[in-house]
């Protein structure tokens, strides 16, 4: 087989800052290199060096950059030539990769444009090429914008755009990132086809069971460095390198219930557990929920149909489903933030949905929220010090108000010793209240946001996808996190989330949603092992091969 | 036919009737705030001394000492039939005189708003998102040009190229002598154009689709006049609208300074001389000007963003 890339002792750096270093691999033709490592290790800038495409800041050096001609050495024009028709490049998140501004048509057509495939041949290739990713009514498809597109599709239109003039190469860039488990699985058939067919692939992913299914050989980049490389089996079966095995363990699965997922030593939390009679019913049930909103076209669209659950103190309760699932929707309805059309909500047996916001706004504290995306829930303006306060302050109500004659600055330094307790319950140095949310990372924001849904004492957390955003060992710390609060404090946990593995290793009983209804719904154990609903085996058919093995 | 399309046609023109007829009840009021007697003004002002009877007979023909209500009805029925009345001065009707000099100031404005466009364009593709001095550069240039007063900017062309190098008449009623007060309406409109074009700009050269088209082959400088500079248009072209009508204030001022002919010239006229219908009269075609003005640049966002058309088309 004929090497196509090799490349010796790469290193990047911008502005001196050096974020590649002393990379080196090779790849021949038909087979598929992984490159594994989360955000910031180096894995895309690697990726760009091939294509040179890293911008004017950055400094290049290698030994060898061969991909068929010297990326070091080309002239511009030489390297232009080279994208597109000798390598094909896939970015991530196909939202933003294909411009709003242009149909999906003239996207495709582009590569073609640019070296120099006559126009009156361009609409057939593309007719072509959106068939050869099996996308449907292709004709419909190349007049549409991205925006039209469900994320699935669109992936496939990037994808088909990447291999236009039919590269040798193609880099998928976290291709399945950001796409629905069955989405996700389809993408990887599409790049197996092509891997079959004869065409190297460079899969880049923080994923490693994405990168599991298809490379032959895969390196681990940690803070710009290769840490460990080898054949796929044998670095994911027994990896030689502590990070490597840190990352491994990280990955929350069926088989890690139970286990702690980082190495970071539990939390330390002071608190009573809650004293609960166990005769007490259920601390949130909906019953017989749903939802329909009425469409610009005055038709009426029922988004969630007849769900109902019970979910008791102490409790985990997952839902998994993909996006549009209705998932988030009856969140929302949990938390009494919008209103069921039929059914209703009850917190600790007393009606909670069906009132008047006035009625529930003394029981609010006892059901708090973390959301996806803690960047955008917090206001960027304030402390994070200020939003946990603005919690507690909403928790005390107008008892705080009552006591007026406390002397507000004695309140003051109560509310500032209760927020150092929180970030400290949340593994946070209580010196982060000062901070304000965009210079801190997506875990410690996310550690933030749970202090603030802890800070009223809630019986019941509501979870919407509360680690999709994350990466893998941050992901495991706030897991660890949220096991740890839940046995010091005894909160229920409403838990939604896409990720089956994630579900699998945090919860109790899953309820899987499918097109706003439950197809089923049990112990984590019966529905994620043995699932009977076609739905369910198919989603748990995604599932990583390594758990299966394990399972079994 | 689709029927969003239509109420989107439909609420567009009852919102521009309801706009025209705000502004023309404003301008009625306001103009019999103004102290002064308008008989006095139609006789000619004060310095004409006309005898009473004659001030008095025509109260009577205008109708000034009917009551307010009764004047604004009269004024509004005359409105809906296009007769905005006669001009006190002139003694012609308003939308003689309006409809004579309104042209010349739209093919000044209109000439003004290309010349910003081609500005704002050129200073975008030339220098926004280059590194080092050529960006530092455009922004500069489009701070300072923004920046330029029209009436000074129209004295120093005048100087320089119609008196020192007589490149260019002085007046000229021909398309020559369109060019120095169209350069100096377009000219800062240009400026503050750019700035949010290159800002959009810079965006978008930031989106990943670039680094998508770059990495299928794509010259850099075919991302950026055929994909990044559509992105950059949008702002502008939103705020097009609003530029045409505030180029037609500027047209007061540029229309003095290079004795044109136009709206700017006839409307200063008319307020020295308290001639109400022919004030009520230009604001109204003003206000038309701006209404029209912002309906087009809708149109053309519509044309350059897809996204637009398609989500009408979307809903239907």
């Amino acid at each position: 087989m004929t090497t196509l890339i090799t490349v010796r002792d790469l290193s990047v750096a911008f502005d001196g800052k050096e974020v590649v270093r002393d990379v080196s691999f090779s790849l021949r033709a038909g087979e598929c290199l992984g490159i594994v490592g989360e955000s910031g290790s180096g894995k895309s800038v690697t990726a760009r060096s091939l294509l040179g495409l890293n911008g004017h800041g950055a400094q290049v050096t290698a030994t060898t950059l061969d991909v068929g001609v010297d990326v070091l050495e080309a002239t511009p024009e030489q390297l232009r030539h080279l994208r597109g028709s000798r390598i094909g490049y896939v970015l991530q998140d196909a939202l933003v990769s294909l411009d709003p501004l242009r149909t999906v048509g003239t996207e495709i057509a582009e590569p073609l444009r640019a070296h120099r495939v006559p126009a009156a041949q361009r609409p057939a290739r593309v007719q072509e090429l959106l068939t050869s990713v099996s996308v449907p009514e292709p004709e419909l498809r190349a007049r549409q914008l991205p925006s039209e597109l469900s994320g699935g599709l669109r992936q496939r239109a990037l994808i088909a755009a990447g291999l236009a003039l039919d590269p040798q190469v193609l880099i998928a860039d976290e291709p399945t990132t950001a796409l629905d488990v069955t989405v996700q699985a389809q993408v990887l058939e599409l790049l197996e086809q092509n891997l079959s067919a004869g065409r190297a692939i460079i899969l880049i992913s923080h994923d490693l069971s994405v990168v599991e299914r298809l490379a032959d050989h895969v390196l681990v980049m940690h803070r710009g460095r290769v840490v460990e490389e080898g054949p796929t089996a044998q670095v994911l079966t027994s990896p030689q390198d502590p990070y490597t095995r840190r990352l491994l363990a990280a990955i929350p699965s069926a088989s890690s219930r139970g286990d702690r997922l980082s190495d970071l030593p539990p939390a330390t939390i002071t608190a009573v557990p809650r004293e609960r009679a166990p005769e007490a019913g259920p601390v949130l049930e909906a019953i017989g929920l749903g939802k329909s909103y009425r469409g610009p076209d005055g038709r009426t669209r029922p988004v969630v149909q007849d769900v109902s659950f019970t979910l008791d103190a102490g409790e985990t309760l997952g839902i998994v489903g993909e996006s549009g699932s209705g998932k988030s929707t009856t969140a929302w309805m949990a938390l009494g933030l919008t209103p069921p059309s039929t059914g209703q909500v009850l917190l600790d047996g007393e009606a909670w949905t069906g009132i008047p916001e006035r009625k529930r706004r003394s029981r609010r504290h006892r059901i708090a929220v973390v959301q996806q995306d803690p960047l955008s829930s917090f206001d960027p303006r304030w402390t994070v010090g200020r939003t946990i306060a603005d919690s507690l302050s909403v928790g005390q109500g107008r008892r705080g108000g009552a006591r007026g004659s406390a002397g507000s600055s004695g309140r003051e330094r109560d509310r500032s010793a209760r927020v150092a307790e929180l970030l400290e319950a949340v593994g946070l140095d209580p010196a982060f209240a000062a901070r304000h949310p965009l210079t801190m990372s997506g875990g410690q924001r996310q550690r933030a946001a749970i202090a603030r849904a802890i800070a009223t004492d809630p019986e019941v957390l509501v979870l919407d996808e509360p680690v999709s955003a994350l990466d893998v060992s941050v992901q495991a710390q706030v897991l660890d996190l949220l096991g740890d609060l839940q046995s010091a404090l005894g909160t229920a946990y409403l838990f939604i989330s896409h990720d089956l593995g994630v579900i699998h290793h945090v919860s109790d009983r899953v309820l899987v949603m499918q097109g706003g209804q439950v197809v089923e719904h049990g112990t984590a154990d019966q529905v994620l092992h043995a699932p009977q609903h076609p739905y369910t085996r198919q989603l748990v058919s995604t599932l990583p091969r390594r758990d299966l093995q394990e399972a079994s | 036919m689709n029927v969003v399309l239509i109420r989107r046609i439909l609420t567009t023109i009852a919102s521009a009737a309801l706009l025209l007829w705000a502004v023309a009840t404003i301008v009625f009021f306001l103009q019999h705030l103004v102290p002064g007697d308008p008989a006095m003004a139609i006789l000619g002002g004060a310095s004409a001394n006309p005898p009473e009877e004659t001030l008095q007979a025509i109260r009577d023909q205008y109708g000034f000492e009917d009551p307010l209500l009764v004047q604004y009805g009269a004024f509004l029925t005359g409105l809906v039939q296009l007769d905005l009345g006669e001009s006190y001065t002139m003694k012609q009707p308003v939308t003689a005189i309006v409809s004579e000099q309104i042209l010349p100031t739209l093919q000044l404005t209109g000439a003004a708003l290309a010349i910003a466009w081609a500005l704002a364009i050129t200073l975008t593709l030339l220098t926004a998102g280059r590194r080092g001095w050529l960006g530092r550069l455009g922004a500069g240039i489009e701070v300072v040009f923004a920046a330029l007063p029209h009436f000074w900017l129209g004295v120093v062309l005048l100087v320089v190229f119609a008196v020192v190098l007589q490149w260019l008449p002085v007046v000229d009623d021909g398309p020559l002598g369109l060019v120095l007060p169209a350069l100096t309406l377009g000219i800062p409109l240009g400026g503050f154009l750019a700035q949010v074009t290159r800002d959009e700009f810079d965006v978008a050269l930031r989106q990943p689709f670039v680094l998508s088209a770059l990495s299928r082959g794509a010259r850099t400088a075919d991302v950026r006049f055929r994909q990044v500079l559509r992105h950059a248009a949008l702002p502008g072209i939103a705020l097009s609208g609003w530029g045409l009508g505030s180029l037609i204030s500027g047209a007061v001022v540029v229309e003095v300074i290079f004795s044109r002919q136009g709206i700017g010239q006839v409307l200063v006229a008319a307020v020295n001389a308290q001639d109400l219908p022919l004030v009520i009269g230009v604001t109204f075609v003003v206000a038309l000007v701006y209404v029209i003005a912002n309906i087009l640049s809708d149109a053309a966002s519509v044309l350059v963003d897809p996204r637009l058309r398609h989500t009408i088309g979307a809903t239907s």
